[in-house]
């Protein structure tokens, strides 16, 4: 009863509190309302790759800003525990000539935007990593500034740096409802009491549709599992992300010595069932012991899942809700919303604060899907 | 020795979790900031997250949060359990695809 907020932050995934983070540091009071603790959506399930190897103008400047910040957080949010941002770099397989094509569209755009990368042979790609195996690889990009940061860490970064600047965090609290009068935003309800606050900002991931919804709209988002596992830690033989959109896998060395890799399956359910299976277990292995032969050695320790939020286009819904005032987006990410969340989080946090963004972020809102105006980045796994 | 009752000094020291090396000292720190679920523990220290996957150090760790918050052990939820529950080869895993496959 009786409480008040500049704005409300609905998800306490790493979106939510960079949002948050960069509220507060433009002197707004905003109260981020987590339903268990932070990070426990997609955030802390996910692979937390970065990368600037995209195929559109705008993930490239956004994830390319993103890298940069991620470059300077623990000094700018004075966070000692370390994010232990690994910057070994990504690097990219091409399995068929057609795919090669397209990444060298790809690379011209990169380094267009000042993107420091390199386009390999398969001999090439060897020299990075001694133990790939090159049958069907037709060439390969790498770029060394991109990596691999511990997202429980970049989580607590942002979201101690809010509360230092007065942001208030509420964990095992839920919202329950938006509040609009008028055709705006007056407050929500959470499990905790209602709260009156002029601006909500939807940061809740793969829960993105519901809570759309308390406010009476509707966004194209749906939640799609991801599965995921995780080995022994070993001594340092890996330094780059390996990838391959063709496979739709990703298999990275962590600074710990464990190895992480995924593969996208386009079969999944949508909904939000975490559940983990032995079918991905065996695919996995069958995969990944192909192109990277000496890891059938490493033992598996866990594996798990969590939750894409995905759009009809894979890319992120960034902006205000048109139809209900003081409503906000950063929902949507479809499985690369870990590496853009300095940048976007920024960026929204403009947008509230009434300043000119950063980046003209217009064709990022909503409205799109209605007017068929589709984002289309072929480099998505 | 851990699980032990609370002394001097030393203590802190006490390896909580042996595969990820995690002290007594830093479980209690993370405590006294007011991280008190398990699942939260594992993710900011590795405690749990090693090789026998918090079999000996999750029992351990309950106790220290039961202790410290006045929480009751049954009271205190449990990290999610992962598979696979014995750590196993990747090359083995994909042999016995191959053989279930034919
Ligand atoms: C297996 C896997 C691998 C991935 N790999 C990568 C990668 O390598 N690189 C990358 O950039 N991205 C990756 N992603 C994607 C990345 O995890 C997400 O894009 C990112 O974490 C999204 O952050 P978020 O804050 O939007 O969502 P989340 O982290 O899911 O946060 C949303 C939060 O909202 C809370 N919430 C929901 N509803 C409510 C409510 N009503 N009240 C209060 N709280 C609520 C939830 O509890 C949740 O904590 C991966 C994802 C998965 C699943």
């Amino acid at each position: 009863m009786g409480r008040t907020a500049d704005a409300v932050v609905v998800g306490g995934g790493i979106q939510g509190v960079a949002v948050a983070y960069q509220l507060a540091s433009r002197g707004l009071k905003p109260l981020l309302v987590e339903q268990e603790y932070l990070a426990s959506g997609s955030t802390g399930r996910c692979a937390a790759g970065v990368r600037q190897q995209w195929g559109t103008e705008m993930n490239v400047l956004l994830a390319r800003a993103s890298i940069k910040m991620f470059e300077r957080m623990e000094e700018e949010l004075e966070y000692p525990r370390g994010i232990e941002f690994k910057q070994r770099g990504y690097l990219i397989l091409a399995y068929h000539e057609r795919q090669w094509d397209q990444f060298l569209r790809n690379v011209a755009l990169q380094r267009s935007l000042g993107v420091p990368v390199e386009v390999l042979s398969p001999e090439g790609a060897r020299e990075i990593v001694p133990y790939l195996s090159l049958e069907g690889v037709v060439g390969a990009t790498f770029c060394p500034e991109d990596g691999h940061i511990n997202p429980f860490r970049a989580v607590e970064a942002y979201a101690q740096a809010a509360v230092r600047l007065g942001a208030e965090v509420w964990t095992f609290t839920r919202v329950t409802g938006v509040r609009v009068e008028g055709g705006r935003v007056v407050g929500v309800r959470t499990s905790r009491g209602d709260v009156s606050t002029p601006v909500v900002v939807n940061t809740a991931g793969p829960w993105s549709d519901r809570v759309a919804e308390m406010a009476g709209l509707h966004i194209p988002t749906y939640a799609q599992r991801h599965q995921i596992l995780v080995t022994e830690p070993v001594g340092p033989v890996q330094g780059p992300m390996v990838i391959s959109f063709c496979h739709g896998l990703y298999c990275q060395q962590t600074p710990h010595g464990s190895f992480i890799m995924g593969l996208g399956d386009p079969h999944e359910p949508r909904n939000l069932d975490c559940g983990a299976t032995w079918r991905f277990l065996e695919e996995m292995a069958a995969i990944v012991t192909k192109m990277l032969p000496p890891l059938a050695q490493l033992r598996v320790v866990r594996q798990w899942a969590g939750s894409y939020d995905m759009t009809p286009d894979a890319q992120p819904i960034l902006g205000p809700a048109p139809e209900v005032e003081g409503c906000y987006y950063s929902v949507g990410f479809s499985g690369h919303g870990f590496m853009l969340a300095p940048m976007t989080g920024k960026l929204l946090a403009q947008v509230i604060a009434g300043e000119e963004p950063d980046l003209p972020i217009g064709r990022l809102g909503p409205d799109r899907f209605a007017r068929g105006d589709l984002i289309l980045e072929p480099s998505v796994v | 020795m851990p699980g032990g009752q609370a002394t001097a000094g030393g203590e802190d020291r006490v390896v909580i979790c042996r595969c990820e090396d995690v002290t007594l000292q830093e479980i209690r720190r993370l405590i006294g900031e007011g991280v008190h679920t398990l699942d939260e523990i594992k993710r900011l220290t590795r405690a749990g997250m090693g090789l026998c996957q918090g079999r000996t150090c999750r029992h351990l760790i309950l106790q220290e949060v039961s202790r410290l918050t006045g929480v009751p052990v049954e009271e205190l939820s449990l990290p999610t359990f992962r598979p696979p529950t014995r750590p196993v080869k990747l090359g083995v895993i994909v042999r016995a695809g191959g053989e279930r496959h034919g």
